[in-house]
């Protein structure tokens, strides 16, 4: 069982207050977690590779966690999710998929059961590889309103044998949001879609 | 409030291990971000007073967010630095008119002390632009633990009629230090320098 060897961890937190538009109040808040962590299978095929998403949990679940706070600590005013990987040069896209059970479920269990997919991404990348992670509405992955991306990124991740692991929640629809389809509030919220 | 801020971006950064040896505690710097219409873009502009009070004002905010983002009183950072990007509307000398003159002082309220130097650094450039927040020990600027620098960038700013504002704050300096020179222990404090 590999061990989760975290090197570093940024947070950060965007309040948008407008965009040429009229001035939001309270503003849209969009909220970034990235840790790097040693790529266990960097460097070599390891065909059985699964067991490390049961590792990743904890990690998962504190950087859920940990957005939720960043956004002001009640986790009722989440609106939107994303995740994301960026895979250093020595390992496979494979092992960012590893991401998307532990980083998915952790934010749905602290979001107390969201109901949509959580949209993603990933790439294999060098240090200071940006990459962009959708957002989508928890609870119906069609709210137009709530279509969004961040972009996240480290100057010095990830290496060739680490993998930068990203998840990002935001509170609401983007700043000036005005190209219809199905709103929020018109969710059913029962198959995660609308 | 002078500013017009379309968005205020906070980051926090936490190095846990370094070449695979524990960083303890792990070294912290915050950056706070914002990004702001530039009122004397698109034309040359003899005052720039304006421009000078808007420093006064982020220099205060941005500060308080990168403390609270580091979760310390004030008086425990170590090492602060300040940049700005101007758009491409704008001149090199907007940025120094926000930097130089006022934003130094609501700084230095804000961490109890600050007898050195504020290292800066500015640029023009476009959306996405990096800026590279120079760091030194806020009381000494001779520290050698503590010359450093942070990357941020605002995947969306700045806009050719904006400016981007930051402020960084540490408690602590470089991961693993070990090229000598004064040492935070030494400090006198009195002039700045040592």
């Amino acid at each position: 069982m590999p061990e989760v060897a975290v090197r570093k961890r940024l947070s950060s937190v965007e309040e948008i207050f407008h965009e040429g538009g009229p001035r939001s109040n309270p503003p849209l808040r969009r909220a970034v977690a990235l840790a790097v962590i040693r790529n266990p299978y960097a460097g070599a095929y390891v065909p059985d590779i699964a067991s490390f998403m049961d590792d990743l949990k904890p990690l998962g679940l504190e950087m859920a966690k940990s957005l939720v706070q960043a956004l002001g600590g009640d986790a009722k005013t989440v609106e939107g999710y994303g995740k994301g990987a960026i895979v250093g040069s020595a390992g496979e896209l494979e092992h960012g998929a590893l991401w998307h059970v532990p980083g998915g479920y952790a934010m749905r269990e602290v979001l107390g059961g969201a109901k949509a997919i959580v949209a993603s991404t990933k790439k294999i990348g060098g240090p200071g590889t940006r990459l962009d992670v959708p957002i989508t509405h928890i609870n119906a992955a069609y709210v137009r309103s709530h279509f969004d991306a961040i972009e996240v990124g480290l100057a010095d991740a990830p290496r060739a044998d680490e993998i930068l692991l990203a998840l990002v929640m935001t509170t609401g629809p983007r700043i000036h949001a005005r190209v219809g389809g199905l709103k929020a509030s018109e969710i059913k919220g029962e198959d995660g879609l609308r | 409030m002078k500013a017009n801020i379309r968005k205020i971006a906070v980051f926090l950064e936490e190095t846990q291990t370094e070449m695979d040896r524990p960083v303890n505690p792990p070294t912290r710097r915050a950056a706070a971000v914002a990004v702001i219409a530039n009122p004397c873009a698109g034309k040359y502009v003899e005052d720039l007073s304006e421009l000078m009070t808007i420093g006064e004002e982020l220099g205060e905010l941005l500060t308080q967010k990168a403390v609270a983002a580091l979760g310390i009183p004030g008086n425990h950072a170590e090492s602060y630095g300040k940049a700005a990007a101007v758009g491409e509307n704008g001149e090199l000398e907007h940025a120094a008119a926000i930097l130089h003159p006022k934003l130094g002082t609501p700084v230095r309220k804000v961490l109890g002390k600050g007898a050195a130097l504020i290292p800066s650094s500015k640029k023009r450039g476009g959306l996405g632009v990096p800026l590279d927040i120079p760091l030194g020990h806020k009381d000494a600027a001779f520290v050698r633990s503590h010359f450093d620098g942070m990357e941020v960038r605002i995947s969306d700013a700045p806009r050719a009629n904006e400016i981007m504002v930051a402020v960084a704050v540490t408690d602590s300096g470089r991961p693993l230090p070990r090229v000598g020179g004064l040492t935070k222990d030494q400090i006198k404090g009195e002039d700045g320098l040592r």
